[in-house]
């Protein structure tokens, strides 16, 4: 074996007991991934589980209390209050304590009866805009399910057409499913990079870097000894939360174990290259932290992790070219959930095979620069 | 000299050093300012849920001039570019390749069914991506509903119940009404907690905090020395961020600006309060700065009804939810920006961020002084 691989074997076991002799440090690298698949997993929803209500009922029809009924009946709207007035309404939504309000006009029964359309009027809470859409989405659905009885009921013809909606690869739309997947890249990305950046600022900090100058390592030796561990360390990382949509969330995976590995590998290439990239300009571990916590949040915000790529402005779509999360992202959910192949990845293989080798290298001159 | 000039002087002079060590260090600067400008800009422009154009592989099995004709409904709408393909299984694979979004299937019996009075079209979506699928869902009513009027004619008409909607508070529906004040809550977490989680911690690494026993300092006076400058760093976080949703996003701030302050202000302790205790009680750099992510950052981000409603997570986690203090922080900022001060909102989210401060001021204190003496 020649004498460099046999220091980068050295060195490469030296970096992997200091991070994982240390039980609080073993602790810290790996609940994380957890704790946050386990947070992302449930609370990163736009789905709604309840939606407090309040009705102002000014009818007191059957078909009024009818269509209340399928409202409290829907396992989603929880009423909260029957309001006499209409000055009541501002105070139920203005204390948060219902979303929407649902006021029913005193000819709603009749207008029914008689043929014509009737209205619901509805006052929903816009202080997160988004929430209300959603709240109003569900009652658009009931209030259909209503509307279709009715017509049936009564005689009335069916709407001309109808539209069937399937979903392929996530059967019932469940958000989950996009989500978890996604964080197998995005929490490797926060955890890999920060610690890179971390391990050397940590040892420049306490002088066992400039220990390391004085024994015959090259600055590229080190820079791989360096790189190595924290990548094994990432992929550990991926697996766990592999491992955690799979037996936790019960999400299945249907692709190919080779082509997503095919793909982390050559994404930590580019997550420790940014990661030794940010230590090569910090001088202290606070420099590190927050430098890599300034790289990694524009990179995670617009991955498309929490919002499509195609809807932000088209000079923000073009500088994420450079983004490896969002090819990490698209590349771990086709594969989890299509079974996508080498041939259709790459569009994802090719930007991030670049994106590794250049910013690793970047990352050695910059490194051995520093060093001289 | 009297012994409360000396300990106001010792104070002075240890706020001035951690006032110089931030101005010194690059970074601080950085999460101060740099921060939450990126943020605004990242929020402000960055992030928007709105779904572009939407390509749709289509397969025609009528092949009639109706099925034409509602081909053409979609291809006049503005959300959708439509390409004609032969089979389901070759749409299934222009999705899979991401050259289309999903498809729109009519069925060989479309033309008929649709002249004895009840045709159907299918819709698929690629459920890879779940929100954009359903919003896919919701845009494709669009020429499908304005197709069968304009065929149907007034022998149809919508209902019998239709639902008339308004949108309280943010009646043009702006995503920056919601985004802003949970932004502000957001960057003073970041300034509040991450930075102080390292401060203390710092000096226990470089041993200066032993340097310190030596010197009359007592645990108060040490703590009032790292609150203030990172106080004063967060304000400036807080002020950018009120300049920027008043002037960049136009959004209505209803309630009174005396108010906001006071929230952001005690929010504010709360995160220093955070950092401080963690970095006490940890002493390592790495450690309190992993710690501090996953206790404030990750919260304030993702547990506290800024991006995601706490009305969508299951029951479990809303009841961590009133364990954090982001969630009373968003709630006020939110109720105070677009709603006014509502009392009933605004007093005890106040009163219970006022009280976790003081609980933590009074702990760091205690752990503070235990470790050093």
């Amino acid at each position: 074996m020649s004498p460099s691989l046999l220091r980068i074997l050295a060195l490469i076991r030296k970096e992997f007991l200091a991070v994982l002799k240390d039980p609080r440090s073993r602790f810290i690298i790996f609940l994380p991934p957890i704790l946050q698949c386990m947070i992302f997993g449930y609370a990163a929803s736009f789905d709604l589980n309840s939606v407090p209500y309040a009705v102002l009922n000014q009818d007191h029809s059957a078909a009024s209390t009818d269509f209340l009924s399928r409202l409290d009946g829907s396992g989603v709207f929880r009423r909260r209050a029957d309001l006499d007035r209409t000055k009541d309404v501002s105070a139920w939504i203005d204390s948060s304590r219902a979303l929407v309000v649902i006021r029913i006009d005193q000819d709603f029964g009749r207008r029914l009866v008689a043929g014509e359309t009737a209205q619901v009027e509805v006052i929903a809470d816009g202080r997160n805009s988004n929430t209300a859409g959603t709240a109003l989405g569900y009652l658009g659905a009931v209030v259909d399910n209503f509307n279709a009885d009715w017509r049936s009921r009564h005689r009335q013809p069916a709407p001309p057409i109808r539209i069937v909606t399937r979903s392929w690869y996530n059967p019932n739309l469940d958000s989950r499913w996009s989500m978890i997947p996604s964080l197998i890249g995005t929490l490797t990305m926060m955890g890999t990079l920060m610690l890179t950046a971390l391990s050397v600022a940590r040892e420049r900090e306490q002088g066992t870097f400039d220990q390391l100058l004085v024994t015959p390592f090259t600055p590229v030796e080190i820079m791989v000894g360096k790189a190595v561990p924290n990548m094994v360390i990432g992929l550990t990382q991926s697996t766990t939360i592999l491992l955690v949509a799979q037996f936790w969330f019960h999400i299945p995976f249907v692709g190919s174990f080779v082509v997503l590995y095919a793909g982390l590998g050559l994404f930590l290439m580019a997550a420790v290259g940014l990661g030794l990239f940010v230590s090569s300009i910090a001088m202290t571990m606070q420099q590190a932290m927050l430098y890599a916590f300034l790289l990694v949040m524009p990179f995670a915000l617009l991955s498309g992790l929490t919002t499509p790529i195609t809807s932000m402005p088209e000079f923000l779509q073009s500088a994420m070219a450079i983004n490896p999360l969002r090819y990490a992202l698209d590349l771990t959910k086709r594969v989890y959930l299509e079974d996508a192949g080498f041939a259709q990845l790459l569009s994802d293989f090719l930007p991030l095979t670049i994106i590794g080798v250049v910013t690793l290298a970047g990352a050695a001159w910059l490194f051995s620069r520093r060093l001289a | 000299m009297r012994p409360g000039a000396a300990k106001w002087r010792r104070i002075r002079a240890l706020t001035l050093k951690e006032t110089r060590q931030i101005l010194r260090d690059p970074s601080s600067i950085a999460i101060g300012v740099i921060f939450p400008l990126m943020m605004i800009l990242l929020f402000g422009y960055g992030l928007s849920l709105d779904v572009s154009r939407v390509s749709v592989a289509v397969v025609d099995e009528d092949a009639s001039s109706d099925s034409a004709s509602l081909i053409g409904a979609f291809q006049l709408s503005p959300y959708f570019g439509v390409t004609a393909v032969h089979s389901m299984a070759e749409a299934k694979t222009l999705v899979m390749n991401r050259k289309a979004d999903g498809a729109l299937l009519i069925p060989s019996d479309f033309s008929r069914r649709w002249h004895a009075g009840g045709a159907e079209v299918q819709i698929l979506v690629n459920g890879t991506d779940a929100n954009q699928a359903r919003i896919m869902q919701a845009y494709a009513q669009g020429p499908v509903a304005q197709w069968s009027a304009t065929r149907a004619g007034a022998s149809f008409s919508a209902g019998p119940v239709i639902v008339v909607d308004r949108l309280w508070f943010n009646e043009s529906n702006d995503s920056h009404y919601f985004l802003v004040p949970g932004l502000i809550v957001l960057v003073m977490t970041i300034i509040g907690a991450f930075l102080t989680a390292m401060v203390v911690a710092r000096e226990w690494e470089r041993g200066t905090l032993e340097a310190l026993f030596v010197t009359p300092m007592r645990a108060g006076e040490f703590l009032a020395s790292k609150f203030l400058p990172y106080f004063g760093l967060g304000m400036i976080g807080f002020l950018l961020c009120l300049l920027a949703g008043q002037f960049l996003f136009h959004v209505p701030l209803r309630g009174s600006v005396a108010l906001l302050c006071l929230a952001s202000m005690i929010y504010l302790l709360v995160a220093l309060g955070i950092g401080l205790l963690v970095s006490t009680l940890v002493k390592s750099q790495f450690l309190a700065s992993q710690l501090a992510m996953l206790l404030t950052f990750l919260p304030a981000m993702m547990l506290s009804g800024f991006l995601y409603d706490l009305r969508s997570m299951p029951a479990f986690i809303r009841g961590i939810t009133y364990a954090l203090p982001a969630r009373y922080a968003v709630a006020l900022m939110q109720t105070l920006y677009l709603a006014g001060d509502v009392g009933s909102v605004v007093w005890p989210n106040l009163g219970v961020l006022a009280a976790m401060a003081a609980a933590l001021m009074i702990v760091t204190r205690l752990v503070t002084r235990k470790r050093i003496s």
